[in-house]
């Protein structure tokens, strides 16, 4: 590898209100290398990465492209400098197709007229040429998030990247997209293509990169190498202490069944029947695991579960009595909490305050309103302290939620499920996007509400949390479940092929 | 409880405030100057003296206790329409039907007004308002249930209900409830009980306060009951709505029955406090100048009350500036369309007067394209 570098910063600081961001941050990219970006939620990793794809304008520093001096001050500067990016939260039009999206922005200059055939005939090239398979003329709202993000890195490629910038791009893709992903990667730094990675997976960093940079609190504290390095050593550079990476928890001690589910049926958008004859309980004090690959209907249970999807047939019992499941408010009521898998869509509403974001299931009740009138003093001073419970970096609670990074947008969510008596916990990807430390707080959260005669359903698509988190372990494919066990009796590589659909031949299912 | 020191909105009050106003209004006072200005130099080009145009605007909109009552006067429905198109998008609703919903709130309060006699004012004018308040609900609930039960989208639903609104109206006024008085030729109803009118004291159209306090009430409302809370976070995220327990049907069409409600309370009181009959054609326009109003008012209730006058003082001042400087009135027209179109297209603005983007929570979406069910 050459030693030249494909993008130097120097001495970023940015600044919002209330947050220095990023504080005099230098940083290096060489030529042709995965260079991993690590950090504490809130760090500063999708600023300093916004600031040099130009979304934001830095208070003060300098940029280098090819040991060239540079300026960029928006989005277009930066792509003609050759950078690209793929966003924490994508930016596609979901009712464009692939190839409309891909030439978005770039329309303009390429021809007088909206030219689609050559574009798909490009895009097509290019998809080969790298190994990402996308249809141009598919719609993207109706692709898997896996295929999403192929259609934001082709489309970087297509503006000709040399230098990429991934935000966590590993958060919503299975274990088998992550390899994909990791492939398409190594081709295009064997092509001169440098990479900028972020994500908060530390196996993941060492696995991939060639180089890694720690950021907290805005500020860069080390580079180093996967071969200096391991898991714990990320882990302590990152948060400045030790990190349990494994959770501690006794044996679960169930009792009466709270969640008592009965051949239950869903449709998914497309009336497709995705969840099929599901039957499983859950009881008061254990953790109940529901692993499987993404797509398999986990999705849509949760949502039959919570009142956000209708239910086709089946029944559904909560402490031995049929409840409403089509409306949400009475489940809150009834104990039911749920930290849903998209945070943006249905966690939270970005543009209210992170107190009014903290009351979102509960504003309508005391003491947060009284006779239809809401009290602020109440919503705030909850706020002020689930804040600091669950350590949510931000100058203060009235910030909109939507000027948090996506860790402690999720904190947020967390802390408001967690925060009110629960008797059934439905988490959905509960530590998507978290860091290390977060996790670890997060999962003792978990396991304290078993442990206080909770209930708790986890999705995940991380085999590693369903692991260390559940007592037993529901294995999902094509929307059923194939095998209920208790997690000691069970490896993990046969987790993964249970997941794929294979049974497993050497002992008789059993239901813990 | 006293709800200025505790609301957390409020308490971080300081120097933050004033930049808070000036956020609120940057955009539509530069919006209004470009249009003054646009306006200006097509007077210069049609040979007129844009000073003194615009000095005989303003003398007619407030240059007399009289002048400043003519344009209160012009205000009110405009308030009300205002309110109306504001409150919908509050729940993430284009309410293009203000003027339907306003037209049937003049007719019924009309009807209330003339077709009952011997009520003392006190009982006969507020029950000609809430009869026309009640005609705007209704009929803004169509669209409303139609969007919840149908998914047809509002603003065709409620543009071609004005349609009919005007339609209908017209029909009633030349045929069930004409003026048969003898000599009246015009589609009209009959003038109103003096007792269903509403005067002005002072020269300031009671009307007008009224308003005003619709628009505090309907303020209160948003920002301090839960209610409100329903509402705005409809309109900002239906799927956190439905997942916080907000029945988001059920806010759909309350909202757009609030909303008719204002605009027929607004068509209500402009023929109980100028036109003093319903005569077609005399509130066409009022219902769409709400659009307007809205959106220089930012959507916001109280927003709404000086881009009211505003417009208001224009359409009172018009004539004056006609007599003295020799402008077709038409003018005045012009401008509210450039400001319009200022406002909507705010980025033209930003570019000219160097202003920076607004925080997530000022963006104003005329409509969502997707992502709503
Ligand atoms: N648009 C914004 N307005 C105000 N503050 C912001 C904005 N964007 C980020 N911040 C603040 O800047 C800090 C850094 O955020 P950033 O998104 O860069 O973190 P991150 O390292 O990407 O974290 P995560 O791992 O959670 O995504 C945070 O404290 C965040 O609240
Ligand atoms: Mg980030």
């Amino acid at each position: 590898m050459s030693e030249t570098l494909a993008l130097e910063v120097r001495n970023i600081t940015k600044r919002f209100p209330g947050v220095l961001a990023n504080d005099r941050v230098n940083f290096a990219l060489k030529k042709g290398e995965i260079h991993a970006l690590l950090g504490e939620n809130g760090a500063g990793k999708s600023t300093l990465m916004n600031v040099i794809y130009g979304l934001y304008s830095p208070d003060e520093g300098e940029f280098f492209v090819d040991g060239q001096p540079a300026e960029i001050h928006n989005p277009h500067d930066a792509i003609s400098a050759g950078i690209g990016m793929v966003h924490q939260h994508f930016m596609l039009v979901p009712v464009f197709s692939v190839a409309e999206n891909i030439i978005l922005g770039s329309e303009v200059t390429r021809a007088t007229k909206l030219d689609l055939r050559t574009a798909r005939r490009e895009i097509r090239e290019l998809s080969q040429q790298y190994g990402l398979d996308v249809d141009p003329r598919a719609i993207v709202e109706e692709l898997p998030v896996g295929i999403q993000q192929r259609v934001e890195i082709v489309k970087a490629l297509y503006r000709k990247a040399k230098i990429l910038v991934l935000d966590e791009p590993t958060a919503v893709l299975t274990p088998q997209e992550v390899e994909g992903l990791f492939r398409v990667m190594r081709q295009l730094t064997e092509r001169g293509v440098s990479i900028i990675f972020i994500t908060h997976k530390l196996k993941e960093v060492l696995a991939v990169s060639d180089s890694i940079t720690v950021m907290r609190r805005g500020q860069v504290v080390g580079t180093t190498t996967p071969a200096e390095t391991d898991e714990n050593g990320l882990a302590e550079m990152m948060v400045g202490r030790e990190v349990l990476l494994e959770v501690e928890k006794g044996p679960a001690q169930p009792k009466e069944i709270v969640l008592e589910v009965k051949d239950l049926s869903v449709y998914d958008e497309r009336q497709v029947e995705v969840v099929r004859q599901v039957s499983f309980d859950v009881r008061a004090g254990e953790i109940l695991g529901i692993a499987g690959v993404q797509g398999n209907g986990q999705t849509e249970l949760a949502e039959a579960l919570t009142g956000l999807r209708a239910v086709l047939s089946g029944t559904i019992h909560l402490n031995g009595v049929v409840v409403p499941f089509e409306n949400p408010r009475a489940l809150t009521e009834a104990g039911v909490s749920h930290i849903p898998e998209d945070r943006q869509k249905h966690g939270l509403v970005l543009p209210y305050s992170i107190a009014d974001n903290l009351v979102l299931s509960s504003y309508y009740k005391k003491p947060y309103a009284q006779n239809g009138r809401r009290n602020f003093q109440a919503v705030l001073g909850n706020s002020v302290e689930l804040v600091e419970q669950f350590d949510v970096r931000t100058p203060g609670p009235q910030v909109p939620a939507g000027n948090l990074s996506g860790g402690n947008q999720q904190k947020v969510i967390v802390a408001r499920e967690l925060s009110r008596p629960v008797k059934l916990l439905i988490a959905n990807q509960p530590t998507r996007g978290l860091d290390v430390g977060s996790i670890e707080y997060i999962h003792k959260q978990i396991i304290k509400e078993r442990d206080a005669g909770a209930a708790v359903l986890l999705i995940s698509a991380e085999l590693d949390e369903i692991k260390s988190l559940a007592d037993r372990i529901a294995v999902m494919f094509h929307g059923e479940i194939v095998a209920v066990v208790p997690v000691d009796a069970v490896s993990k590589s046969d987790l993964g092929l249970l997941m794929a659909g294979s049974e497993l031949k050497k002992e008789p299912e059993s239901v813990g | 409880m006293s709800t200025g020191s505790v609301d957390p909105a409020v308490s971080k009050r300081s120097k933050g405030f004033l930049i808070k106003i000036w956020h609120a209004i940057n955009i539509p006072l530069a919006a209004v100057v470009l249009a003054l200005l646009i306006g200006a130099i097509i007077l210069l080009v049609s040979g007129a003296n844009p000073i003194q145009a615009y000095v005989a605007l303003f003398r007619g909109a407030f240059g007399s206790m009289t002048a400043l009552g003519r344009t209160l006067e012009k205000a009110t429905p405009l308030v009300f329409s205002g309110l109306a198109v504001a409150f919908a998008f509050k729940a993430g609703l284009f309410n293009i039907g203000a003027q339907g919903q306003l037209l049937f709130g003049a007719m019924i309060a009309a009807a209330i007004g003339f077709g009952i006699d011997g009520l003392p004012s006190i009982i006969h004018v507020p029950l000609a308002l809430l009869g026309g308040a009640l005609a705007g609900a209704l009929y803004g609930a169509i669209p409303g249930a139609l969007k919840v039960y149908t998914g047809a989208h509002e603003v065709i639903t409620t543009i071609m209900l004005n349609y009919i609104a005007i339609n209908i109206t017209d029909y009633l006024a030349s045929g069930p409830l004409k003026d048969t008085s003898s000599g009246n030729v015009l589609a009209r109803t009959p003038e109103i009980m003096a007792s269903a009118k509403i005067p002005s004291i002072a020269n300031i159209p009671l009307g007008f306060v009224l308003a005003i306090l619709m628009s505090i009430l309907i303020w209160w409302i948003l920002s301090r009951t839960t209610l409100g809370f329903d509402i705005r976070t409809v309109g900002l995220n239906p799927n956190a709505a439905r997942y916080a327990g907000i029945k988001v049907a059920f806010t759909i069409i309350l909202t757009m029955v609030l909303s008719g409600a204002l605009a027929g309370m607004g068509g209500a009181v402009e023929t109980q406090g100028v036109v003093g009959r319903f005569q077609p054609g005399f509130n066409i326009g009022l219902g769409f100048d709400g659009i307007t109003i809205a959106l220089l008012g930012k959507t916001s209730p109280l927003g709404v009350i000086p881009a009211a006058i505003l417009i208001g003082a224009m359409k009172a001042g018009a004539s004056q500036m006609q007599f003295d400087a020799g402008v077709a009135k038409e003018i005045v027209d012009v401008i509210q369309a450039l400001m319009l179109f200022f406002v909507a297209a705010d980025v033209i603005v930003r570019k000219v007067f160097r202003i920076r983007a607004a925080g997530e929570e000022e963006k104003i979406t005329l409509s969502t394209g997707w992502g709503q069910q």
